[in-house]
């Protein structure tokens, strides 16, 4: 085969062929579009503002690096005037999160950002080394994530900081739509597509910038930026991939790519006809990101695994079935949106109707309140760390003996 | 055996990351003296790189993790001389001296 040539410059080779579109590109260009695209995705959700202290939930693995980096580089081209922090937690996995750490501590370095670490320990009293000792293996991923969860809140909040971005990408939300529609889970479902969670009234706001942003793509630029980054399986669920909603996505992507971000608008579109909800878009054609409520999401969903978790999730799935019967309401609501909108179609055939802001109508919606015993966001009167803690503080004794 | 050690050998640079090197004897680099015809006689293809490396090179028994179905595993890069195989013609590419094959993992966490 003769080398093909860049798509943009046009004199050097093409090294990567773009799964969105195909574009054949060379290195320089495919850094500097795949930069301009999480600009774009910045700048039309209106994700920061100026002066704005931001935490980097940063794990030294592919997403968090590669975030750390595009974000050092865009606050200075364009001004954003960010002052970023890199966010790690330490989950207590000997063995594991040692080396990775070391990885943030060198990228600390490296995007001279300051770092700071927040133990499971110091947070709840328990290391993840604990929690399996005392509960086993088996669904010890469910305590993790949600530990975790908090655990990034928390240690920004001891910051004095209120933004947490996260390394999810275009795959990670693929996987995570696919899996709340099996579920029939259709707030999570909502959520989960939102590219902010959490808002002004809420301490601590999430964000994804990558969530765009093909995981191929993202080891691509770490590959050709040459970044330092660490990568690992947990020793607790070390093939937590195999046979998961993330093969199906992969196999996919490999018959079509262009399946990934299609999967990640659909569940756009989707959210948006979820009752109650206010999910956000790419939001081009907005004027402010409405943001979706952080709830504890995703229960058992691990950083670096999202979505992939045994254990404990048929119980909150049957939960979440239960919840949402309670929103009757639902069908007819959808029906009758869209046959309004039918309507609508056949004058103005040009616009899609589902992507107008106002399908979402009243219906249920989670009530937010705090947890009261530590005080989290909560839609429960005792949060899932809670509960959890409870049950291992009383096993403790038992197992210690 | 005889045969396969009169075929002349191309060598070439091997190299694993984003985790696949975990199953390589955690090494990244492996320099790889690759027969240059398959048993069948026809030039060596990175399909046929891929059944070699399985073969001959892989440490971790669980080769379900760098090839399924015969084929490499959904979620595994494959760069040829840093460009993505896609650009040169995938498992076709006939490996010539010196090439520098790597294979990234997309799959591990962090």
């Amino acid at each position: 085969m003769a080398p093909s040539l860049c798509a943009i410059c046009r004199t050097e080779r093409a090294l990567i062929k773009r799964p969105k579109n195909y574009a054949k590109l060379c290195k320089a260009c495919f850094i500097k579009v795949f930069e301009d695209e999480v600009h774009h995705t910045i700048t039309s959700s209106q994700l920061f503002h100026p002066g704005e202290k931001v935490a980097i939930g940063a794990s030294g693995g592919k997403d968090s690096t590669v975030l750390a980096s595009v974000l050092k580089t865009l606050n200075k081209r364009h001004g954003y005037g960010l002052d970023l922090v890199l966010l790690s937690i330490d989950e207590g996995i000997k063995g594991y999160r040692d080396d990775s750490l070391e990885t943030v501590k060198r990228n600390a370095l490296q995007y001279e950002m300051p770092l700071k670490v927040v133990g499971y320990d110091e947070l709840y009293g328990w290391t993840m080394d604990q929690v399996v000792e005392t509960i086993g293996k088996k669904g010890n991923c469910t305590y993790c994530g949600v530990f975790r969860r908090q655990a990034l809140d928390r240690g920004a909040k001891m910051l004095g900081i209120k933004h947490v971005v996260t390394g999810h990408n275009a795959d990670d939300v693929a996987e995570t739509v696919l899996m709340n529609l099996l579920r029939g889970d259709l707030s999570r479902l909502s959520r989960s597509t939102s590219i902010v969670t959490g808002d002004d009234r809420s301490e601590v706001k999430r964000s994804k910038p990558l969530k765009y942003s093909y995981e191929k793509e993202i080891v691509l630029y770490a590959h050709h930026k040459k970044l330092d980054y660490f990568s690992t399986e947990c020793i607790y669920s070390p093939e937590a991939f195999r046979g998961s909603a993330r093969s199906l996505i992969k196999q996919l992507e490999r018959v079509r790519p262009s399946a990934i971000l299609d999967i990640v608008r659909s569940g756009e579109d989707m959210a948006r006809l979820v009752p109650g909800e206010s999910p956000s878009s790419c939001a081009c054609k907005r004027q402010k990101t409405p943001a979706a409520p952080v709830v504890e999401d995703d229960i058992g969903g691990c950083g670096s695994s999202n979505g992939r978790t045994p254990g404990g999730e048929m119980a909150a799935m049957d939960k979440q079935l239960r919840e949402n019967e309670e929103h009757s309401g639902l069908e007819t609501d959808i029906a009758k949106t869209i046959s309004e909108n039918k309507q609508a179609e056949m004058e103005k055939p040009k616009e899609l109707p589902i992507r107008s802001a106002n399908a979402a109508s009243k219906g249920g919606r989670q009530t937010l309140g705090n947890c009261k015993r530590c005080g989290y966001m909560s839609s429960q009167d005792i949060c899932q760390a809670c509960t959890l803690l409870e049950g291992l503080n009383k096993n403790r004794p038992q197992i210690q003996i | 055996m005889a045969s396969k050690e009169d075929t002349p050998k191309i060598p070439i640079t091997v190299d694993f990351s984003g985790g696949l090197e975990m199953l390589f004897s955690n090494k990244r680099r492996h320099q790889v003296s690759l027969p240059s015809l398959t048993p069948e006689g026809q030039p060596a293809t990175i399909a046929y790189l891929i059944d070699y490396l399985c073969k001959n090179l892989i440490s971790d028994p669980r080769t379900d993790l760098f090839v399924l179905d015969g084929h490499i595993r959904p979620g595994i890069l494959v760069l040829i001389n840093e460009a993505d195989w896609e650009l040169e013609g995938e498992e076709e590419y006939e490996i010539h001296k010196g090439d520098n094959i790597l294979f990234v993992s997309t799959l591990h966490g962090g």
